[in-house]
């Protein structure tokens, strides 16, 4: 069969799942260009894992379609399948066996030649740093080897596309900084299309030139995270000093620039209409007597905007 | 095949390390008994009595048993069914590879028994000639063997499909399996007298090789009717959600 062309590498319409009279996915129309990193956003129950399932062709859709890489993902489950990665809720790897014996393993179920395999093997696992342990029983490792492993079992075969579902969940802070210094480095390396579920917001915001924002099976955002966090709140500017008096207050919310302000721990926060420059406020601060040791102006983080989405009201 | 291939022999992986220490001695403690131990107590009878087609019929199903409920229920009791799910791999190969795997171990063990066992009575009766089964013994303990891990097999891979965890699996496995082996002697001996002599008499009259000929054709359409169902059951998107 050949294979169907598509700018895409993951596209869905209107796609829905439902779970008896439960709406798990609603209505939810994706377009993830090939070679991005795309990061899937939602609390507990959003219906993350369920689109995942979807995509794999793991469940089939109550409505709507799903396409990976051209497949029809209802229809061609198969053929998504062969081309994907994935790592899953949980690693999957057999405890009874070994490290090599996992990836071995999955080597063979993708028809993997002797060589190759053995060479992508030790390529992985030298990079993951346990190529040294690759004889141990998965049984006997930490979580965060574990989930290495699981990883490298994802992009064995180079898989065009991967599925990541909370790849980090679970490990402590510095196993998972190691990780996701590990995942970025694979996925420059294989510049493979990555569709990654996370609960950590700076995660996503490291890694993902695209994110969308699930809650109660319904897409309520989607773009790069930049634009979600214009999207989410105005600009904000932080200055650090003394002098910040009622009356140079009073002057500076007279000003256009300035939607709004507090002095909160000594620290002087504005809130900025728009892209407002910041420099008259500083030099109208200062012509009030304030003494300005620090200025900073930020935006809302995607952890802010993640949290302002969450906070809206469903609209169902 | 190749894919078949592939999960099979990962499957006999696992099987053979499955209980660690504790599982490989059960093995040796299998074969030292009815490799060993029956053989030379028994003598020369071990394997010219009939009663050996019964042993070597039922010992599959007793091994297949012990390994079969692990097929999905362990799966995804230890959460590597939904990756598996999530590979290449076939619906057919996933289910042929955990089917002939448990088919292989059941089976090759009894037939390592068998033939230690044959070693063992040549040496315990040796009296100048080599002790063979007969052609026909040797052709029905094939058949029945095979047709009863077949049997074991099949349902346990229907009941591991649904099940959510292998001490389930087990559990249901053990009750329908104790059902098979109980209900019909139960029954037989819950017929009038008058007709379980009749009955009796009927099988007589047809001899014991028509007999073990029909007890196989019925082996053989259960086996049938379960690896038809086997394969109706599996679907990936049921196993997802059981």
């Amino acid at each position: 069969m050949a294979q169907p062309n598509s700018t895409y590498a993951i596209h869905t319409e209107s796609l829905c799942r439902d779970f008896g009279a439960l709406r798990v996915v609603n209505d939810v129309s994706l377009a993830v260009p090939a070679g991005s990193v795309f990061g899937f956003l939602g609390p507990n129950g959003a219906g993350k894992t369920t689109t995942i399932r979807l995509l794999l062709g793991l469940l089939e859709p109550t409505s709507g379609r799903a396409e990976v890489l051209g497949f029809d993902s209802r229809t061609q489950g198969g053929e998504v399948r062969t081309r994907a990665g994935a790592l899953l809720e949980f690693p999957g790897l057999y405890e009874r066996l070994t490290a090599e014996d996992n990836l071995e393993f999955y080597g063979r179920v993708w028809r993997m030649p002797g060589p190759e395999r053995a060479a992508r093997i030790k390529e992985l696992l030298t990079h993951l740093e346990l190529w040294d342990r690759r004889k141990e029983i998965v049984g006997t490792w930490s979580r965060g080897m574990k989930q290495k492993l699981a990883v490298a079992r994802a992009i064995l075969h180079r898989p065009k596309v991967i599925f990541l579902d909370e790849p980090t969940a679970g490990l402590d802070p510095v196993a998972a900084a190691a990780l996701r210094e590990d995942l970025i480095g694979l996925v420059a390396r294989e510049s493979v299309t990555v569709f990654l579920t996370t609960h950590n917001l700076s995660e996503a915001e490291r890694l993902c030139g695209l994110v969308g924002v699930i809650r109660q099976g319904r897409l309520l955002a989607v773009g790069p995270p930049d634009d979600l966090r214009a999207g989410s709140g105005r600009p904000q500017v932080e200055i650090e000093g003394s002098g910040f008096t009622e009356e140079a207050m009073e002057k500076l919310r007279e000003q256009p620039e300035v939607a709004g302000l507090e002095v909160r721990d000594g620290r002087l926060q504005i809130e900025l209409r728009d892209d407002a420059s910041v420099a008259p406020l500083v030099r109208l601060l200062v012509y009030e007597g304030a003494a300005v040791e620090e200025v900073r102006k930020r935006r809302a983080s995607l952890e802010e905007a993640f949290l302002s989405l969450m906070a809206e009201e469903p609209h169902d | 095949m190749t894919d078949t291939l592939t999960v099979l022999s990962k499957e006999l992986r696992e099987m053979l390390l499955q209980g660690g220490r504790r599982g490989k001695t059960a093995l040796l403690v299998f074969v030292a008994v009815f490799g060993v131990f029956l053989p030379w107590q028994s003598g020369r009878y071990w394997v010219t009595s009939p009663i050996s087609l019964i042993y070597f019929s039922w010992l599959p199903l007793m091994q297949v048993i012990s390994v079969i409920a692990d097929a999905f229920a362990g799966e995804r009791e230890r959460h590597t069914l939904e990756t598996l799910l999530a590979s290449r791999l076939p619906d057919r190969a996933i289910l042929f590879g955990k089917l002939g795997a448990a088919i292989a171990y059941g089976w090759g063990f009894t037939m390592v028994a068998m033939v230690v066992g044959l070693i063992t009575t040549n040496v315990a009766s040796w009296d100048g000639e080599l002790t063979m089964y007969s052609p026909g013994m040797a052709a029905a303990i094939l058949a029945s063997s095979i047709l009863t891990a077949l049997m074991a097999a099949g349902a346990g891979i229907l009941i591991s499909l649904r099940a959510a965890t292998v001490r389930q699996a087990q559990q249901t496995l053990g009750l329908i399996m104790m059902g098979l082996t109980f209900v019909p002697i139960l029954g037989i001996q819950a017929l009038p007298h008058d007709m379980r002599r009749e009955l009796f008499t009927q099988l007589a009259a047809g001899g014991t090789v028509n007999f073990v000929l029909l007890l196989f054709l019925l082996g053989a359409i259960v086996d049938a009717v379960l690896l038809a169902a086997a394969m109706a059951r599996f679907r990936r998107s049921r196993l997802i959600l059981d």
